[in-house]
């Protein structure tokens, strides 16, 4: 088989991946958008692998690794999306907003509610 | 361009032998389940019905996994088809719910940056897939001779010279486990338990 063939494939899923990071508004949707990503590099890892014909194969045992770390990254991220969806109502990552530096200096009065949930 | 013709050259060189034009039943196969992944993917990432996208994720991570059998990387496919769809996709569409997720249209799934985003990932995908492209033109993967994914390739290389990373990811993997669920208890938001609550968390 080419090679050029799984290689453009993983490189054309990371940037469907990379366009649902930026342009996704949910939260759990841009988890999914994650995924893709990782999973186009699982793809370039398990295609290299089969062609270096490493006797370590450790492209294949770096995409089971990686298989793992996206479950724990998918675990902690949709317990982090929940925790902030009950403290806050929303997901919209574009919504939270209250760490981000302001343009004028006249609403920094505004970060005493960055927390409300610790001033409720 | 000379580079270029040389490389024309050497790339016809390597098609004479290969058979460039004529492309295997592999590659034909996998050229297929590659447009059909990748459409599924940007459904994922274009819908604007939440569930639908969750849908549309299992179409995509299912034809990586027949990509993996096509690649002779069996067990990669296996544990991908078990991880991937049968606990990932679980768990997205668990947070879909939980969050209250409309069920029907939502014309806000998209922020407002979405055309930057687009161009931002059209210049990535042209600038990736040129390099790709010209890198590895005259390049073959041999899929012929022993498997190289089999499961008992993989345990034994597993568990023959990955053994401390493997040990080490399941630690890592515990560590998550237990990191999720203190974070998804009802009772974080009452500041006032907070002392009880470490002394009930050590009890678990």
């Amino acid at each position: 088989m080419h090679l050029a063939y799984p290689a453009v494939l993983a490189a054309l899923l990371f940037c469907t991946g990379l366009y649902g990071v930026l342009a996704r508004r949910n939260a759990i949707l841009v988890l999914m958008s994650v995924e893709l990503m990782l999973n186009a590099v699982n793809l370039n890892l398990v295609a290299f692998d089969v062609w270096l014909r490493d006797t370590l194969h450790a492209g294949q045992a770096l995409t089971l690794f990686t298989i793992a770390i996206a479950a724990a990254e998918i675990g902690i991220g949709l317990a982090i999306v929940l925790m902030v969806y009950r403290n806050r109502g929303t997901s919209d990552v574009d919504r939270l907003r209250d760490t981000a530096e302001s343009r004028e200096p006249d609403t920094t009065g505004t970060t005493g509610t960055a927390r409300p949930e610790v001033a409720a | 361009m000379t580079p270029a013709s040389t490389a024309l050259a050497t790339a016809a060189a390597g098609a004479a032998e290969r058979g460039f034009l004529s492309p295997t039943g592999v590659e034909i196969a996998f050229v297929l389940v590659g447009l059909a992944t990748l459409g599924a993917a940007v459904v994922t990432v274009t819908t604007r019905q939440l569930v639908h996208a969750a849908l549309w994720l299992v179409v995509a991570l299912g034809g990586i996994a027949v990509e993996y059998l096509l690649l002779t990387a069996e067990f990669i496919a296996w544990v991908q088809v078990l991880i991937y769809l049968g606990s990932v996709i679980v768990l997205l569409l668990f947070g879909l719910m939980l969050t209250k997720a409309p069920i029907g249209r939502s014309p806000d799934a998209d922020s407002g940056n979405r055309w930057v985003a687009l161009g931002v990932a059209a210049v990535a995908a042209s600038a990736l897939v040129w390099v790709v492209v010209d890198a590895f033109r005259t390049t073959w993967i041999d899929l012929d001779g022993p498997v190289q994914g089999s499961t008992q390739v993989t345990g034994e290389v597993l568990f023959r010279h990955w053994v401390l990373p493997f040990e080490a990811l399941s630690v890592l993997l515990l560590a998550a486990l237990i990191g999720a669920i203190v974070l998804s208890r009802k009772d974080t938001a009452d500041t006032a338990a907070a002392p009880a609550d470490a002394t009930d968390q050590g009890e678990r």
